[in-house]
């Protein structure tokens, strides 16, 4: 038995999700006194793989595959079952990245595995069966759910689970199954990736704007914001639809769903569908010249006023504050 | 994003319906806390699921021999849901008679009608808004042997050929690959359809046919919901004393 975690790396650097995913997995081996092992796809140098043990992973199974260089589904999700049966997992743990929503249900499926997409929680385990909770109804719920099935599938969404340096050795594998051509059906053709930002999804803390700050030059203010503090920007539905921002910002119920350690709404009204995608971030700061907005009633700080006045003062007074 | 250029003179689509409660319903739970309490709510086509019978029709529109499909697995409860997608468009519709109990019996109940079909396409929303999974989609890829993108943020066919644009962290990547092939659509692939007089005439005459479920044990189950924790009330700061803020998110928050 085992817990077999699959790691994702981006052009050879394993990222922030990646090693959460690696101590989940092992805080889940703890629990059931067994070994986690991770699988992971592409060029990656031993150093980089070497990390991993000292997040608990005490055996790495690499795969390289001139055809494997970028991302085919198919493929990847073959390897992640052939490796979860080779090494007799019970639980497979995927990150609930974009490219984890896309693996887990085919591991799931191949495996006849009883799959939970974005948990929050370390589950609990009894006999054959796993419970863990995860958002449901658009942030408006916490759902538990159980799984019975021999084999689990766990994907783990960014930010629910810190990372944990514990000290350890990773053996390294080379892992070389086989794999049909049928599971060659995509081909990547290009990827566009914007590399001086941080990731909206990861980011710890995220600098949100608004139809408040009516036009997309004000923005000039909310990067310089983001910059101080790490974080990444995001805007509202409206923002993105009027191309201020790129639709790639925009988070919500039809956008993307976020919850970072800090997120921080400047004119932003707070209507249902955004808060879907931003309620369960950790701290929620909103900064609104209406004392009416009804995003304070979901807020945990606010400052009531004018975006042009505050954001510019938060900003001198954060620099004083970094400095010190 | 991209222009519209379906070179195709047939074209079987399949658009996979998931019936859901309004976006502004008020969540709240039954029995303990074990079911989501069905009292008064409104129920809709998942967002996500327009869009994908939205762009099935503009592809159709675009081709001499095109057809869709509408599917949904639900009780009898769901078909207003689907006959509102007979009406924005679809041309017929299938009901799988069944409470969907898991991601997992969707997919193999989709699977098992789309199996003898032959569909040059079949459509998903990127996910269901109620219990917020991502997974049929890819399930049903996997089921049907056939390659899956399941949050697409466009695409665009050409003769056999799809071009795909995904989302990944911090930017997106563009994928080929030959149809069939299943797609999860996201905001942006198309705008949603609203039904007119027309339509919902024309929804009355058209086929909706129920196909009896076949019997498959689901793997997972939802065994109790909680309602989010409240914050409490907002502390609001002075803005003449933004040092408050930054004191409060270092030393109670402890996040910065
Ligand atoms: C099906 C559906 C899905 C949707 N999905 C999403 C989604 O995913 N994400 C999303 O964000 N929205 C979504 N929406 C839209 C949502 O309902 C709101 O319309 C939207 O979130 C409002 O954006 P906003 O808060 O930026 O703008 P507004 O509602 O216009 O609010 C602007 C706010 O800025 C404040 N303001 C103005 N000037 C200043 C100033 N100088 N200083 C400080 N504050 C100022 C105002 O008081 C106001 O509260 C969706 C809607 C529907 C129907
Ligand atoms: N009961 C259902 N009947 C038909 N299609 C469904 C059903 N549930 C989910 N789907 C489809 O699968 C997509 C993803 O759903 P989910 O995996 O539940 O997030 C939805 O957008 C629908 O297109």
């Amino acid at each position: 038995m085992s817990v077999l975690v699959y790691i994702e790396n981006e052009e050879g650097i394993l990222k922030k999700s990646a090693f959460e995913a690696a101590s989940y997995g092992k805080e889940i081996a703890n629990l059931l006194n067994t070994e986690a092992i991770s699988v992971i796809i592409g060029d990656i140098d031993t150093s980089e793989l070497q990390k991993l043990g000292n997040y608990g992973i005490s055996k790495v199974l690499h795969v390289t595959n001139e055809n494997l260089k970028s991302f085919v589904n198919q493929a990847y999700a073959s390897i992640i079952a052939k490796a979860a049966e080779n090494e007799a997992a019970s639980i497979v743990i995927l990150s609930n990245t974009f490219s984890g929503k896309g693996l887990a249900p085919r591991v799931a499926t191949k495996l006849e595995a009883g799959l939970v997409v974005g948990a929050k929680t370390i589950p609990t385990i009894q006999g054959d069966t796993l419970e863990v909770q995860k958002m449901a109804f658009s942030n408006k719920a916490i759902a538990t759910v159980a799984v019975h099935s021999p084999v689990k599938v766990v994907t783990i969404n960014p930010n629910a689970f810190a990372a944990k340096e514990i000290g350890g050795v990773a053996q390294i594998e080379n892992f070389t199954p086989e794999i049909a051509a049928t599971d060659f059906n995509t081909i990547v053709k290009e990827i566009v990736r914007a590399t001086d930002k941080i990731s909206l999804p990861e980011a710890e803390i995220v600098v949100s704007a608004g139809r408040g700050l009516k036009s997309p030059e004000n923005w000039e203010m909310i990067e310089e914001l983001a910059k101080i503090l790490g974080a990444a920007t995001a805007c509202s539905k409206p923002v993105s639809d009027a191309n201020w921002r790129p639709h790639s910002e925009h988070v919500g119920q039809t956008g993307i769903v976020i919850s970072p350690n800090l997120y921080i709404a400047i004119g932003i009204s707070g209507a249902i569908q955004h808060l879907a995608g931003v309620s369960s971030s950790k701290t929620i700061v909103v900064i609104n010249k209406d004392p009416e907005a009804p995003f304070f009633k979901v807020a945990d700080y606010g400052i009531v006023g004018d975006a042009f006045v505050i954001v510019p003062q938060l900003i001198a007074a954060l620099k004083a504050y970094k400095s010190n | 994003m991209y222009k519209i250029d379906y070179k195709r003179t047939h074209m079987k689509i399949l658009v996979c319906i998931s019936n859901v409660p309004d976006t502004t319903s008020r969540i709240t739970f039954t029995n303990n806390n074990t079911e989501f309490n069905t009292t008064g709510i409104q129920y809709i086509i998942n967002p996500y699921d327009e869009i994908a019978l939205a762009k099935a029709i503009e592809i159709t529109a675009n081709t001499t021999n095109g057809s869709i499909t509408a599917i949904t697995v639900g009780d009898s409860n769901t078909e207003p849901t689907i006959r509102k997608a007979l009406a924005i468009g679809a041309d017929n519709a299938i009901r799988i008679n069944a409470s969907p109990t898991d991601s997992w019996f969707v997919a193999k109940q989709i699977a098992n009608y789309a199996k003898n079909e032959k569909f040059d396409l079949i459509l998903t929303g990127k996910e269901s808004i109620d219990y917020n999974g991502t997974q049929v989609t890819a399930m049903l890829g996997e089921l049907l042997n056939i390659p899956s993108v399941s949050i697409a943020k466009g695409f665009h066919i050409d003769n056999n050929q799809i071009t795909v644009e995904r989302e990944i962290e911090g930017g997106k990547e563009v994928i080929t690959a030959s149809l069939p092939i299943i797609i999860g659509t996201a905001e942006g692939v198309a705008e949603a359809k609203i039904p007119n007089m027309r339509g919902i005439m024309a929804a009355r005459s058209k086929p909706l046919e129920v196909i009896e479920a076949i019997s498959i044990e689901p793997l997972t189950k939802t065994i109790a919901f909680e309602t989010p924790p409240s914050r409490g009330t907002v502390k609001l700061i002075d803005e003449n004393n933004i040092n408050e803020l930054i004191d409060l998110l270092h030393s109670e928050a402890k996040v910065i």
